[in-house]
Order: C-alpha cells, then sequence, then structure tokens
C-alpha cells in the first residue's frame, strides 16, 4: 500500500534544503534562520528563497557581516531555548568564527557537565570547481570532524539534503551540515514526507561485488556514476555513501570492503591528513585480513586551488581519477570480470 | 548594646558579608591550588569583590549571566553553593559541572549563570545572543529578563568585542556588558592596548552609552548596573558599563605578577574593597569590631565547610568518560579509549 509519505517528487538539492527548512519552520516556532543575506537576498545561493516573505524578518534574520558574532550569537540562542539554524555564506568564511564553532558550539554540553545543550545547525556550502581561486574553493570539512561534541554530516543528493537538514534541526547538539557548490542544482527523488535520516549512518548507495568506493558530498556524485559506467564493462562497484563525518559509520565501510576487498577512497578534501586517510585507517583496523590489496586514495591536489579553468580542472578529482585508480586496483589484484 | 539598623545598613552589612564570603573563599582557593587540590588554571576575584557583589546584586534571579574565567565570585553570588563551586575546583564529581570545567567553566543551569569561559571574548557573542533569545519571549518592560556579560579590560580589544556590540545595537537586545577594568590584561596595561583606553567609549561606535563607576564601591557598582538593566528590560536598548577596579594579585594563582610596580601594588591594596567597606562600617557605627569578626568567623566556617565538602566528593571514574559526548544520541559516536581498537572485530 503506498501512502502519501512514500510518494517522491524530482527536485533540486537547492530545492530540498529550502523545503526542509519551510517545514522546520512551520512545525516549530523555535527554528529561526540566521546568517547574511539570508532574506532580502535570499541567500548568497538562493537556499532560503521564499522563506522572508513567508515568516519574517525575526525568524528569517539577516546578520552584519559577523561571523564570529552571529554564530556565537546562534550559539548563545540556543543555549535558551532557540533552535537556530546558521548559514554561513561559504564554509572559507566560517574560519572566522571557528572560535564560536570549537571552542564555545562543540565544548559547552560536555564541558558544563551535560546541564546544557546546543540545539544549532550551522549549513554551509564548500567546494571548488567555479573558478573562485584558493580562498573560496576549499574542502575543511576535516577540520570539524576531527572535533569531539559536534557531528559533521555531508548528503550527496536531495533526498538526503533534505533528510538530513530535518535530522540536524531536530538533534540537540550542534551539527555541521555540509553543502557543495556543484550539488545545488542536481535533481534527485525526494520522499514528500518529512521523514528525517539517522545522523551517524553511512548508506550503501549503491551495491556491487568486486570493489568498494568510499565517498561523501559531490565525491558521491561522481562515484555512483563511475560505478554505473563500470557495470556495464562488467565490473561490480559498491558506493558506501559516507553521509557522516561525524560520527563515521566504520562498520558500514568496514563491512562493505570486507564483501569486495578492494577499496577506494575519493574524496575532495586534500590528501593529507584528509578523510580518506581516517578511512583507511578504520579499514587497517576493521579489514585488513579481508584486503586484497592497500587501499587507494583520490584526492584534491595539495596546493592552494588555481583560478585557470585548466589548473583547477586537474587538481580537483574527477571520475576520470578515480577509474583510473580503479583499474590499477582491480589490475594489481589480478581482477578478471 | 544591641542597637537597631537601618534597612540600608543592613543592606551593606550584608555586602560586606558576601565581600568576605568571595574574599575568603579565593584565599582558600589560592590555598588549595598550592596544596595541588586544585589543578590547571585558577583566577581570583581578589580586589574585585565589591564589584563582584554589587553587579549580582543588581541582576535578578530571572535574568541570565555570562562571565570570563574569573568566574568564582560570580557563582557564589548567583547563589550557587559554595561546596559545590569549591568541589568544581576541585575537579569532584559534586562540582557545579560535574568536575568537567574546572576553575574557569563554573555553569548553573538553575541559577542561570550560564558559564563562565575560558577563552578571552568567547563568551560575548553566546551572551548576545541569550539576548536575542530574549526578544522572542515577549515585550519589554520592567519585569522582562536581561542578560549580563562580564568581562576583563583586555577583552575590549577582541574582535568579537565589537562584532557582538554591533549586532546588540542593530538588535536593540536587552543585554548590560560589564567591563572590569582593573588596568592590567595579564602584564599589559589597558594604555599599552587600547585605542581608546577610556574603555565605556567604546560603546559609541555602535551608539551603546558607556558608564564608568568606581569598582570599589559597592553601592555605586550596584546602582550603575541596576540603571542599565532597566534600560535593558523596558527599552531593549544595550548597554556598556566599565567598573573601575584593582587586581590584588597576580593574574592568575601561578603569577607573582614581578612587572608590576611598587607603587603600583600598593595603590591597589590601599583601594582594598574588603577592608574599606570594614572600616568604613565601624567608623560610622554600623557594626562593631566584634560584630565584623563574627561576621568573618562565620565566613571562615562557611569556607572550611566547602573544602571540607569538595575534599569529601568522588572522583569521576574513567567509565563516565563519555557520559556527555551527545546530548542527542547517534550510532557510531567514538568510545575508544587511548590505545584501544576504534573498530571492533566480530
Amino acid at each position: 500500500m503506498s501512502t502519501e509519505a512514500d510518494k517522491t517528487t524530482l527536485v533540486t538539492y537547492r530545492q530540498a534544503l529550502n523545503d526542509a527548512l519551510r517545514s522546520e519552520m512551520s512545525r516549530d516556532d523555535k527554528v529561526i534562520l540566521v546568517g547574511e543575506e539570508i532574506g532580502i537576498f535570499e541567500g548568497s545561493y538562493k537556499i532560503t528563497a521564499g522563506l522572508l516573505t513567508e515568516f519574517g524578518p525575526e525568524r528569517v534574520r539577516d546578520t552584519p557581516i559577523a561571523e564570529e558574532g552571529f554564530v556565537g550569537a546562534a550559539i548563545g540562542a540556543a543555549m535558551l531555548g532557540m533552535r537556530p539554524v546558521v548559514e554561513i555564506m561559504t564554509l572559507n568564511f566560517s574560519l572566522i568564527a571557528i572560535d564560536q564553532i570549537v571552542n564555545h558550539a562543540a565544548k559547552i554540553y560536555g564541558m558544563f557537565g551535560g546541564q546544557q545543550s546546543v540545539p544549532m545547525v550551522i549549513r554551509m556550502p564548500g567546494g571548488g570547481g567555479q573558478q573562485l581561486a584558493a580562498t573560496h574553493s576549499q574542502n575543511l570539512e576535516v577540520w570539524y570532524a576531527h572535533v569531539p561534541g559536534l557531528k559533521v554530516v555531508a548528503p550527496s543528493t536531495p533526498a538526503d539534503a533534505k533528510a538530513l537538514l530535518l535530522a540536524a534541526i531536530r538533534d540537540d547538539d550542534p551539527v555541521i551540515f555540509l553543502e557543495n557548490l556543484a550539488l545545488y542544482n542536481t535533481k534527485g527523488e525526494v520522499p514528500a514526507g518529512d521523514v528525517p535520516a539517522e545522523i551517524g549512518r553511512a548508506a550503501v548507495v549503491k551495491e556491487g561485488t568486486d570493489l568498494t568506493v568510499i565517498a561523501y558530498s559531490r565525491a558521491t556524485t561522481i562515484a555512483v556514476e563511475v560505478a554505473r559506467q563500470m557495470a556495464e564493462e562488467g565490473i561490480s562497484v559498491e558506493v558506501v555513501d559516507l553521509r557522516s563525518l561525524r560520527p563515521l559509520d566504520r562498520p558500514t565501510i568496514c563491512a562493505s570492503v570486507r564483501k569486495t576487498g578492494r577499496a577506494v577512497v575519493l574524496e575532495d578534501d586534500w590528501l593529507s591528513y584528509g578523510i580518506g586517510a581516517e578511512i583507511s585507517a578504520t579499514l587497517m583496523e576493521g579489514a585488513f585480513d579481508y584486503l586484497d590489496a592497500p587501499v587507494r586514495r583520490v584526492a584534491a591536489a595539495e596546493v592552494p586551488l588555481p583560478y585557470a579553468k585548466p589548473l583547477e580542472r586537474r587538481a580537483l578529482p574527477d571520475a576520470g581519477d578515480l577509474r583510473r585508480v580503479i583499474l590499477e586496483l582491480l589490475d594489481d589484484t589480478s581482477f578478471e570480470s | 548594646m544591641k542597637q537597631s539598623r537601618t534597612a540600608e545598613a543592613d543592606q551593606l552589612v550584608e555586602f560586606y558579608r558576601r565581600m568576605v564570603l568571595i574574599r575568603k573563599f579565593e584565599l582558600s582557593a589560592d590555598q588549595m591550588y598550592k596544596r595541588a587540590k586544585v589543578g590547571g588554571y585558577c583566577h581570583l576575584n581578589l580586589g574585585e569583590e565589591a564589584s563582584v557583589v554589587g553587579l549580582m546584586d543588581a541582576l535578578r534571579p530571572t535574568d541570565y549571566l555570562f562571565t570570563n574565567y574569573r568566574d568564582h565570585g560570580y557563582a557564589l553570588m548567583r547563589g550557587m553553593d559554595t561546596g559545590k563551586v569549591m568541589a568544581e575546583l576541585f575537579g569532584k564529581s559534586t562540582g557545579v559541572s560535574k568536575g568537567r570545567g574546572g576553575s574557569m567553566h563554573l555553569f548553573d543551569t538553575e541559577k542561570r549563570m550560564l558559564g563562565g569561559y575560558g577563552i578571552v571574548g568567547g563568551q560575548i557573542p553566546p551572551a548576545t545572543g541569550a539576548a536575542l533569545a530574549l526578544t522572542y519571549r515577549g515585550a519589554p518592560g520592567p519585569d522582562a529578563e536581561a542578560v549580563m556579560c562580564q568581562m576583563g579590560d583586555g577583552t575590549t580589544n577582541i574582535g568579537a568585542f565589537h562584532e557582538s556590540l554591533n549586532l546588540a545595537a542593530v538588535w536593540s537586545l536587552p543585554i548590560v556588558y560589564v567591563v572590569i577594568n582593573n588596568r592590567l590584561g595579564m602584564g599589559t596595561t589597558v594604555e599599552m592596548a587600547a585605542g581608546e583606553p577610556e574603555l565605556y567609549k567604546r560603546g559609541a561606535s555602535y551608539r551603546i552609552p558607556g558608564v564608568r563607576a568606581d569598582g570599589g564601591d559597592v553601592l555605586a557598582v550596584r546602582q550603575a548596573a541596576t540603571e542599565a538593566l532597566d534600560q535593558a528590560r523596558t527599552e531593549r536598548r544595550p548597554a556598556l558599563l566599565e567598573l573601575m577596579s584593582y587586581r590584588l594579585r597576580g593574574h592568575s594563582v601561578v603569577d607573582p605578577a614581578r612587572y608590576r610596580s611598587a607603587a603600583d601594588v600598593e595603590t591597589a591594596q590601599k583601594a582594598d574593597p574588603v577592608p574599606a567597606l570594614r572600616a568604613q562600617l565601624i567608623a560610622d557605627g554600623t557594626l562593631t569590631e566584634k560584630q565584623a569578626a563574627a561576621i568573618e568567623t562565620k565566613v571562615d566556617g562557611e569556607v572550611a565547610a566547602a573544602v571540607a565538602f569538595a575534599d569529601a566528593g568522588p572522583d569521576p571514574t574513567p567509565d563516565q568518560l563519555f557520559d556527555y559526548a551527545y546530548a542527542t544520541p547517534v550510532p557510531n559516536a567514538p568510545t575508544a579509549l587511548p590505545g584501544e581498537r576504534m573498530v571492533v572485530l566480530p
């Protein structure tokens, strides 16, 4: 029997976020939006389009350019029972607020002995590929994923964008909600109902038997595309979408690689000390005896991302890089399809 | 001879008792630090007692307080249990923050003491946001809630101070920013650090009215704080209050303050508000020497009991390490101890 909640609609990642915000603001009047240019301007990337008209300037609160100030203010508002959803224009600007995020939002619950939760969400897009040059193209998610007290999610599909944003807003801890500039216009089927996802769970988004690609955010979309192509060539690639970077769903990652025996991590951040390093270490612990070859990592080249298109394109990992590494790994392990 | 006192005199005697409580608590904390009962950093309110008592008397139980790391006196004056505050310094489970925070991080949801904060200026944006939350609770008026955010003089140079004052101004928030100007940020003087060393004027860029008061005069402090809070309640306008004060000791208990001149130390000692109020109360006949001594003895007992309570409390145990990892539990939260595997093989 199909219900209303089973119905899906094809929408963009941007629209899915907008729908989730509208839905939560309608459900709970403690939910307020805070950020630069989110009201009259409707957000730099139009995620908050229409919400000022619908909910008014007190609930869609435009701020001065003062990331440390307004992120910290959201913390204080959350301590008094509000549920602020902060938009930082891009992840790069969150560095101005990092003291409030790392030293305050992440600490208040534990450091004060569990007396005070900080139910807030910080939404921000990361990612390169838009010719925005070095300071506007970073993937610094690992900085936040490193910090106990934070939860960090990074949806790759419109359906997850909605479900994880619902979950993040209803969660009593500070949640870093990582979006990606390259995903805003991507489309996918999204359930009509408001069913939050579970933070801390990865998903096997494509099943396979020969090799596992572990990815998150934009990189997952590349991994899925490559897996589909390779299926036609008789290579069965499983794709694990992390969805949550903290906590990290180690059991799901390890279970997949124990099944396939081969692992490649695709990540948009820099290689050294990156998400892939943590995944590799996880697999050393949880799948060492099952691995047919060392884990491979496909990550961004370690340079400040250049503006010029040929350089930018070469610095960021793409489908060709992933495909090449998969083939190398299969070759190293005498794979025959 | 038993004499009846005016309500005003009674009030001053009570203020004296509170100032003595802070003084003796802090001297005890200093001793306990030297006996290694207290760890980490430990910053004392010695010399700032009149400011702390005056401010906290002006603040209502329904108001909210955020402070910096020099927070012991504020916690006590907010009505937090003396023993539990000392127990927090001792790192015990019975401490106000269950031993998770220590001296710099005293917290009590019920008393609306929303934290001592160890990062200089870190408390200012959250305090500002707390005031923002109050604007969703109801209209301004004489009974409205307000927020007080305390900080030191050096903090007025930090970006968060200026960003927060700007937010409070453009959003019309019910908050009073209080600068305890003890003239030294660690060893750096206000004149070395601040382009506008008359710190109460620093709100001018944001059209936030500033007031400077004598931090050694408990009544003057209470008066100035009450007026600023009233303005925050009824008009929802932020205020900046600067209290001129002295630090009797070093920045923290381990700082011998060798950078201070003999003359500076002498000035600070002459301005010490605790003996000053005592002398005043005896001179004007409000207290006899014996009565003053009785107050002090009683406070000695309270502080000794606090130390005994702190000493007797249990240490937190390692099995409680992850108790406050998250407010909303989620799967796969890491709980490995050093050397343990993160992934447990079946």
